[in-house]
């Protein structure tokens, strides 16, 4: 299979660049986490998703049959090439939003993975199985977090329910289902994502209820992300992670 | 190249899994590389012509696990060091590695370095349920420790520590 227009490919990208992004997002906090335990463990969290990328955009390539590996695909396309929701490239801020959006992706992701385990593609069904396991710890960790905080101190608090409210309107997009994911459904490829909804309110409304924080009201959601329209958020984080490759074309060490 | 061709003797696939379970494991180097369960298979398999290569089949620990490149190398290395030049590393994701597979003698080796063993998993079911069994401390063997944090020096470890010997220690995670 080399055909460029092979649904797999973009959604190959989605899966990847998901992964890429947030790996990025959380290695920003590196040196900067409140306590040394929390730096190693974002980092672990990190470095789970860049071997998970590894394996998506690895197999893209394949499929385009163009010759990129998973090193071209994440250090030379520029912005509208990227697939990842805009929720994965929000900015760190206070610890409660890097949680928060944390454990929106991570029950999102584990949902998602857990139904691409019986993907008729084997090698998508692999790799999901391979990081299903790696993904269960990065949501029990979040789920810890939110819990944490939103029962904590006032304060805490306060911080845990802002960020669960300023974030909620990115959590829309990883529902929607375009032309791309609706044919990949037909042959049994991807799961349907809105058969994912119900679930993942279930999980994050379990979390909040411990965490003694406010499901947020139904919004306005942001979109564009799956179709390369991104927030002034994801240059930023390119100019940073692809800036070497670009300066230095090739260059390993 | 010194390549081995028939009719000269080659190693047999028991000698190789020798050679390889000397082989350590960068990160824990107290256990091999086979203690782990990294290595899946080893097998000869026949190439054009007369000749034969041997095809050793390994699958990473966590996907992202930066000592898979090197443990790559080093198995590479052994092969060549006992005189077999014609290798191919395979790299098998699925089944997904799991702590079963790290041997009984592994796991011994791990709890003498003060890292405790993982528990055998039967995995999603306990920890989901939130049932899993408290670790025990590698050092005065309480089970009375707590979780400091479930990421530690390396992404198959958790930072624990225990509640009566005082000390802290790394814990191989289920996976």
């Amino acid at each position: 299979m080399s055909d460029r227009t092979d649904p797999r490919f973009e959604y190959l990208l989605r899966l990847g660049d998901n992964a890429l992004i947030l790996s990025h997002r959380l290695s920003e906090w590196c040196g900067h986490g409140p306590v040394l335990e929390e730096d190693l463990a974002l980092t672990n969290v990190a470095l789970d998703l860049i071997g998970q990328t590894q394996f998506w955009l690895g197999y893209a390539g394949e499929l385009e049959g163009r010759g990129r590996d998973a090193d071209a695909l994440a250090f030379r396309r520029d912005v509208w090439d990227f697939r990842n929701v805009i929720l994965v490239e929000q900015p760190n801020g206070d610890y409660s939003h890097t949680m928060a959006r944390q454990l929106y992706f991570d029950a999102w992701h584990f949902h998602l993975l857990l139904a691409l385990i019986t993907s008729t593609d084997t090698r998508i069904a692999e790799i999901a199985a391979k990081a299903l396991k790696e993904v269960t710890y990065h949501l029990e960790r979040s789920t810890m977090w939110v819990v944490t905080l939103g029962d904590g101190t006032e304060e805490s608090h306060e911080r845990m329910q802002r960020a669960v409210d300023n974030l909620w309107s990115y959590t829309g997009e990883l529902f929607e289902v375009d032309e791309v994911e609706s044919s990949l459904v037909a042959n049994g490829v991807a799961p349907d994502l809105a058969r994912l909804v119900e679930p993942w309110r279930s999980t994050v409304g379990d979390v909040l209820r411990q965490g003694t924080l406010d499901m947020p009201e139904d919004t306005w959601m942001h979109t564009g992300g799956k179709k390369g329209i991104h927030s002034e958020s994801l240059g930023y984080i390119l100019a940073d992670m692809q800036f070497l490759q670009r300066a230095y074309p090739g260059a390993s060490w | 190249m010194n390549a081995i061709e028939h009719p000269s003797p080659q190693p047999g696939v028991a000698q190789i899994w020798g050679w390889l379970s000397d082989v350590p494991d960068p990160e824990i180097p107290v256990v091999s590389v086979v203690d782990l369960g990294i290595v899946r298979d080893v097998r000869w398999e026949a190439k054009e012509g007369a000749t034969t290569e041997l095809v050793v089949t390994i699958t990473p620990t966590y996907s992202g696990c930066p000592a898979t490149s090197l443990i790559a190398l080093e198995i590479e290395r052994a092969i060549r060091d006992h005189g077999v030049h014609r290798i191919r590393l395979k790299t098998q994701i699925s089944p997904p590695w799991t702590t079963d597979w790290i041997s009984e003698a592994g796991r011994q080796r791990l709890k003498g370095f003060g890292i405790a063993p993982p528990a055998k998993v039967r995995y999603l079911v306990e920890r989901l349920s939130g049932n899993a069994a408290a670790a025990e401390c590698p050092h005065c063997g309480s089970n009375k420790t707590v979780r400091v944090s479930e990421f530690g020096s390396t992404p198959c470890k958790a930072l624990y520590k225990c509640s009566d010997c005082l000390e802290p220690f790394d814990l191989f995670k289920c996976l």
